[in-house]
């Protein structure tokens, strides 16, 4: 092909990439947004077959490869459950960064006498396409719940960290002196050990931010992969992501009330934590369906809110069937919803969605809590840590400083609740134990088919 | 390429980059990302890219290994990021 022919449709593809961001940043353009680039990115991998000075060895096996992740990632992405699709996307995150990794690797290998420049772009590469790999397979664990979603500290465990992240820095120094296939052997496998360190003490409440931030890596990683390749599209398309990531980050991170310092320092700085009283026995209120459907019924204003439980229980329909039913009754129903309610920002309006519930009906948390003094009923299913007044009066708890829903501002409180078992930062909630709570315990699928069955019965 | 260009570039995508995700609503950080997740990628192209030109065993297994890793990435990325988006579809527009 055409070099200048070839270097225009790498244009192309770059301007694909920047017309789907700007799409997704919008509602009613993110799903075109979304296909533009799915287009940009299909037609740059048909034409780097026809590469000016291709030299078409192991043709076969590239378009083996190719079927076998389209084989593999589909299905994964069609099947995953809206739930567990933070975890997906992490997964993803991560296998691209070590994609990146394994490419500037096989670069260095094949080219004998890299300029300075490139093998100094080739060692970051391998070091943050190292460090986004094992970091994303750890927040996958930790979001699947196969490891503690608690922050996971060691005594000494800081120093640990420092001097992994010294030894990195000390290989990268050595690669780029001495060159050589062992040191970069060694610093790719320091830098994994990095990413797995660096992750481990973020508690579950953050790892929505981690994830953001690894993507932002994976980015760069394909940045620094195109100066080693010499490509002008990967260049752009990396630091597009690369710098939108970062934004993203930052704004998770606003959104949750978290600072980006700590988060991302957490590692150095996190102690020990003393378990919590675990299994201490105190009196609760708990009520039967028929109490709580008598309380919503002489209601005026009811607000529910939804969190990770009530998705985990595929009550998103049963919810909406109640909330129907109450609205009927000229009772006055809204969603509250937490802007990271579910395990990422704006990911219950996604499960919600998904159920067909109005738009209209979902209310932000600084719309939804200045009205909570009015409101005589809240519901609260299957969320915990986003009502937490520990973030509000608990300074040292995983959360203190996340804005809540200030759900105690309201006449009653009802949970539905599977257990008595701690939310995903792991931290008991007070308000459980308050006077104005009452506690249904069960499946929140099953809870609230009870209720809507006592409220048609009344 | 010489490095002043690459520099130009480079500095140029880091503004765009900030510019067309500035003002995203929270609704959107997860499609937004999981998108942003997908278009890196792209690292397929260049994967593809060194497998052509690969000569010996040992460089042709780590990048068709790559190839593997890069499709899974970046298919799986669309075709999720499409899936949660497909939901927000005929709800009227919220700013």
């Amino acid at each position: 092909m055409n070099s200048n022919l070839y270097a225009l449709i790498g244009l192309a593809v770059a301007v694909s990439f920047i017309m789907a961001l700007k799409g997704l940043s919008a509602p009613k353009s993110a799903r075109r947004g979304n296909l533009i680039g799915a287009a940009g990115a299909t037609v740059a991998t048909l034409v780097v077959f026809f590469a000016p000075g291709a030299e078409h060895h192991n043709t076969l096996w590239i378009v083996l490869a190719v079927a076998f992740g389209v084989l593999v990632g589909v299905p994964a992405a069609r099947k995953v459950q809206m739930t567990q699709m933070p975890q997906l996307v992490a997964l993803f995150n991560g296998v691209g960064g070590g994609a990146a990794a394994l490419v500037s690797i096989v670069e260095y290998l094949s080219s004998n006498g890299e300029s300075k420049a490139a093998v100094i772009a080739t060692v970051f590469t391998v070091v943050v396409g190292s460090i986004s790999f094992s970091g994303s397979v750890i927040t996958f664990l930790k979001l699947q719940e196969i490891m503690t979603t608690r922050p996971v500290v060691f005594p000494g465990g800081r120093f640990v960290i420092a001097g992994t992240l010294v030894s990195v820095l000390g290989t990268a120094v050595w690669v780029v002196q001495s060159g050589g296939n062992t040191p970069l052997l060694v610093m790719g496998l320091l830098a994994l050990a990095f990413g797995i360190l660096f992750v481990l003490p973020v508690g579950g409440a953050d790892v929505p931010i981690v994830i953001s931030l690894l993507n932002a890596f994976t980015g760069l990683t394909v940045a620094a992969g195109g100066y080693v390749l010499d490509s002008t599209l990967l260049i752009v398309a990396g630091t597009l992501v690369g710098a939108s990531g970062t934004i993203l980050t930052r704004l998770m991170a606003a959104a949750m009330g978290r600072s980006l310092f700590g988060t991302l320092f957490g590692a150095f700085t996190a102690k020990p934590q003393e378990a919590g009283a675990v299994g201490e026995a105190r009196p609760v209120k708990s009520g039967s369906p028929d109490d709580v459907a008598i309380l919503l019924n002489y209601a005026q204003r009811v607000v529910i809110v939804p969190g990770f439980g009530l998705a985990v229980a595929q009550a998103q329909h049963t919810v909406r069937e109640l909330a129907d039913l109450l609205s009927e009754k000229g009772i006055d129903v809204a969603y509250g919803i937490h802007p990271v309610a579910g395990r990422m920002p704006g990911h219950m309006n996604v499960l919600l969605a998904e159920a067909n519930v109005p738009y209209e009906q979902l209310v932000e948390m600084e719309e939804v809590n200045p009205t909570f003094p009015q409101t005589d009923v809240v519901l609260v299913v299957g969320a915990n840590d986003v009502v937490n007044p520990a973030a509000k009066t608990t300074p040292g708890c995983p959360i203190y400083g996340m804005p809540i829903l200030d759900v105690s501002q309201a006449g009653n409180v009802i949970f539905l609740k599977r257990s008595m078992r701690p939310g995903f930062a792991g931290i008991e909630n007070e308000l459980l134990y308050d006077a104005k709570t009452t506690l249904l315990f069960g499946d929140a699928k099953d809870s609230l088919t009870k209720v809507v069955n006592a409220l048609k019965a009344l | 390429m010489s490095s002043i260009v690459i520099l130009t570039i480079f500095v140029l995508s880091v503004f765009i980059g900030f510019e067309v995700v500035s003002k995203v609503s929270t609704t959107l950080h997860t499609p937004l990302m999981s998108g942003a997740n997908a278009i890196h990628g792209i690292i397929l192209f260049g994967a593809i890219m060194v497998a052509d030109k690969s000569t010996t065993v040992l460089t042709t297994s780590l990048s068709i290994a790559a190839i593997v890793l890069a499709t899974i990435n970046m298919v799986g990325g669309f075709v999720v990021t499409d899936r949660m988006l497909e939901m927000f579809k005929g709800k009227g527009g919220k700013k």
